[in-house]
């Protein structure tokens, strides 16, 4: 052993020999054992040739180990136009000295057993295939077919035993594949010879859907996933959802996402949802969910950002031709590559299945929101558990991701407070849509049940879908309860003609005050006039007194003077007072 | 069915199996170098050769560890592996050919009971 350059608490990792399978990696902590062989086992048609060959191809374009497929059970030819569908050139990497395929054929017929043999023969097949190109990987593609095509299975097994101790020592990761037994994991019992790394492959059938999974069931000196991993086989090949081992780990963010409808933003603390926030938008039928769903995904586009839509229920034309009627043009968006449709019943294939091609949609167009509508639609004879299960794990991996998700639901009326799949714990933003039905007609309100880390409005709104989108308005809170729709507009207009009403008796009384005011104003000029008539004929004669005054005193001087008086008008004054 | 014709495909069968013991033999014994099974299988056949097809036979003993390239192309897995190129139909042997009974029923020299 080297020494190592640090000293280090010594956990040294199974040297391991990555698949480049999306996902599988992960689950095994880095891939297969180095070195050693692992039995991949399952019923017929659970993709384990499939496995297989993408190990082998994956090993030999991305991580230049080259392999050797020896196959027991279709023929080189079938081989290779099996795979060719999934985008591999098993003849270009033959021609360039990657790959080797070799067809072992066995025909029972044409065999007759004479005594003692060994399988040397195929040890030394192999071993030329192997260093023929230096093939670092293996694949023995079913081996068991041996057990049908040759006689004295006490001879194979040995010789089998001897097989995988051999292709240790040669040091080359194998993949042995094995059809699945009745009782135990292989029908010849491989398992038992193999025993570093076994992994489950399993096809199965519920409610007529089908799903596909893989378990690792035995890591020998390695951590793994232990549990049930969906897996898809698709045109880019095996993936496998390494979900089930996310924790609660997410970063959370304090930036926001706009919801596309200013109003409803004002409603959210004045800036929308929360960066990478689960928003559940529920309400009974055609309460405009989609509408609100298509408001966000357009009002993220328009900022350049990136958006998946998952449809469940309708076809992304029909959801593009609806959406315009309310004036949103998704399509510009579809053309300009932001925007993803991805449509699918939701019978198509198991949750698990959904949850794959989900996570890989995700992984792959790299969205920043992501809408889901709807949920509800999941739910398909009492598998409410399943479903919550599902998208517990779905709004984990989208907060991973730091995707802000919009879900929506159907609700049936008269559950208004929760939801069929009592998802609310996982939402963190939750609007609910309702049908107000007052006055003979129905009118959508919409209003936030809870908005976890924000302040936000408790209000209803009227939720009205005009053709130049969502509006939201106040509704009339009166002493007649809430109002909408034609009931509001009615209650407005009584009120405004209330208003009219009034301003024009205060108008009308303005006016009557200021008629008085003028009358009166009159009457006092009146008055005034005539006071001043008075006062200056009173005073013209108070004059004349005046002056007729001075008369007499004047008189009485010159009366005086003429009866020689001796003094002026004053001492006639005083003697008058004497007097 | 009448008697003639019956005596008819008797005297083709024995035509046939007349045939047979006339035709060539090519055989291919292949083993996995000088062990004692090989060594056993080798003069194992050689015997029942002399024995039941003097004269009329063709063997050729090859080395698998000698000539890898051809384990492909002949389709053996086992070792060792006696293949009865013709007369056809092609069959394959394999074992230390210690079993007489059976190596002649691979050779069709024998019906199989």
């Amino acid at each position: 052993m080297p020494p190592t350059k640090k000293k280090q608490p010594s956990v040294r990792q199974l040297p391991k020999a990555p698949t480049g399978i999306q996902g599988l990696d992960e689950i095994t902590c880095g891939g297969l054992p180095r070195g050693r062989p692992t039995l991949v086992c399952g019923g017929a048609g659970c993709g384990k040739t499939l496995l297989a060959m993408e190990f082998l191809v994956r090993g030999a374009i991305q991580f230049n180990e080259p392999g050797v497929f020896m196959a027991f059970e279709e023929t080189t030819h079938d081989l290779t136009n099996n795979v060719s569908s999934l985008g591999f050139d098993l003849e270009d990497l033959v021609r360039r000295k990657k790959l080797v395929i070799d067809y072992v054929y066995i025909e029972r017929s044409e065999i007759e057993e004479t005594g003692e043999y060994d399988l040397e023969g195929l040890f030394i097949r192999l071993g030329h295939a192997i260093d023929s190109i230096g093939a670092k990987r293996v694949v023995l593609d079913t081996v068991e077919s041996l057990f049908s095509g040759l006689p004295n299975p006490l001879i194979l097994r040995a010789e089998l035993r001897r097989l995988f101790r051999w292709l240790k020592d040669k040091g080359v990761t194998a993949i042995i594949t094995g059809e699945r037994g009745d009782e135990a994991l292989t029908r010849q019992g491989l398992e038992e010879y193999v025993s570093d790394c076994v992994i489950v492959l399993d096809h199965r059938i519920s409610e007529q859907v089908s799903s596909r999974r893989l378990r690792v069931v035995k890591y020998r000196g390695s951590t793994h996933g232990t549990n049930e991993y969906p897996f898809l086989i698709d045109e880019t090949g095996f993936s496998v959802v390494a979900v089930t081992s996310l924790g609660l780990k997410q970063e959370a963010s304090t930036k926001r996402v706009p919801t596309g409808v200013t109003r409803l933003d004002a409603m959210l603390g004045g800036a929308g949802y929360y960066l990478g926030s689960s928003v559940l938008v529920s309400g009974t039928a055609g309460t405009g969910k989609s509408s609100l769903a298509a408001h966000f995904v357009d009002g993220a586009c328009r900022r350049g950002e990136r958006a998946v839509y998952f449809a469940f229920e309708e076809s992304p034309s029909q959801i593009m031709r609806n959406m315009r009627s309310i004036g949103i043009d998704l399509q510009q968006w579809v053309r300009k590559g932001l925007l993803h449709f991805q449509a699918t019943r939701p019978t198509f294939f198991g949750l698990e299945m959904h949850l794959a091609t989900m996570h890989k949609a995700v992984t792959a167009f790299k969205p920043h929101v992501v809408v889901i509508d709807p949920i509800n639609s999941f739910i398909i004879g009492g598998n409410e558990v399943d479903v919550r299960a599902m998208l517990m794990r779905l709004v984990d991996f989208m907060k991973m991701k730091q995707v802000t998700c919009l879900f929506t639901n159907l609700t049936s009326s008269g559950t208004s407070g929760n939801t069929d799949l009592a998802v609310s714990s996982l939402i963190d933003t939750w609007l609910q849509l309702r049908d107000m039905e007052i006055g003979g007609e129905r009118n959508r309100g919409i209003s936030l049940l809870k908005s976890r880390g924000m302040s936000h409005s408790n209000q209803i709104r009227e939720f009205l879908l005009t053709d130049r989108g969502v509006d939201l308005r106040d509704v009339y809170v009166g002493p007649e309860g809430v109002l909408t729709g034609s009931a509001r507009l009615a209650q407005e207009a009584r009120e405004t003609a209330a208003q009219t009403a009034h301003e024009q008796d205060v108008e009308r009384k303005r006016i009557e005050l200021e008629g008085k005011r003028r009358a009166l104003e009159a009457q006092i000029a009146v008055m005034r006039a005539d006071l001043d008539a008075q006062e200056a004929e009173t005073l013209s004669r108070l004059e004349q007194e005046q002056g007729r005054g001075r008369q007499l005193a004047k008189e009485r001087v010159s009366m005086g003077l003429s009866r020689k008086a001796d003094v002026g008008g004053k001492t006639t004054g005083q003697r008058r007072q004497a007097e | 069915m009448s008697k003639k014709n019956v005596d008819n495909s008797v005297a083709a069968f024995e035509k046939a199996i007349h045939g047979l013991n006339e035709m060539r033999y090519v055989l291919r014994l292949y083993v996995a170098g000088t062990t004692p099974q090989a060594l056993r299988a080798i003069s194992n056949i050689k015997k029942i050769c002399e024995e039941h097809l003097q004269g009329r036979y063709e063997l050729q003993v090859i080395d698998l560890y000698q000539q890898p390239q051809l384990l492909q192309g002949e389709q053996i897995i086992a070792a060792p592996t006696l293949i009865k190129k013709l007369p056809l139909p092609l069959r394959r042997i394999i074992g230390d050919m210690s079993n007489e009974e059976r190596i002649l029923v691979g050779l069709d020299l024998r019906k199989k009971t």
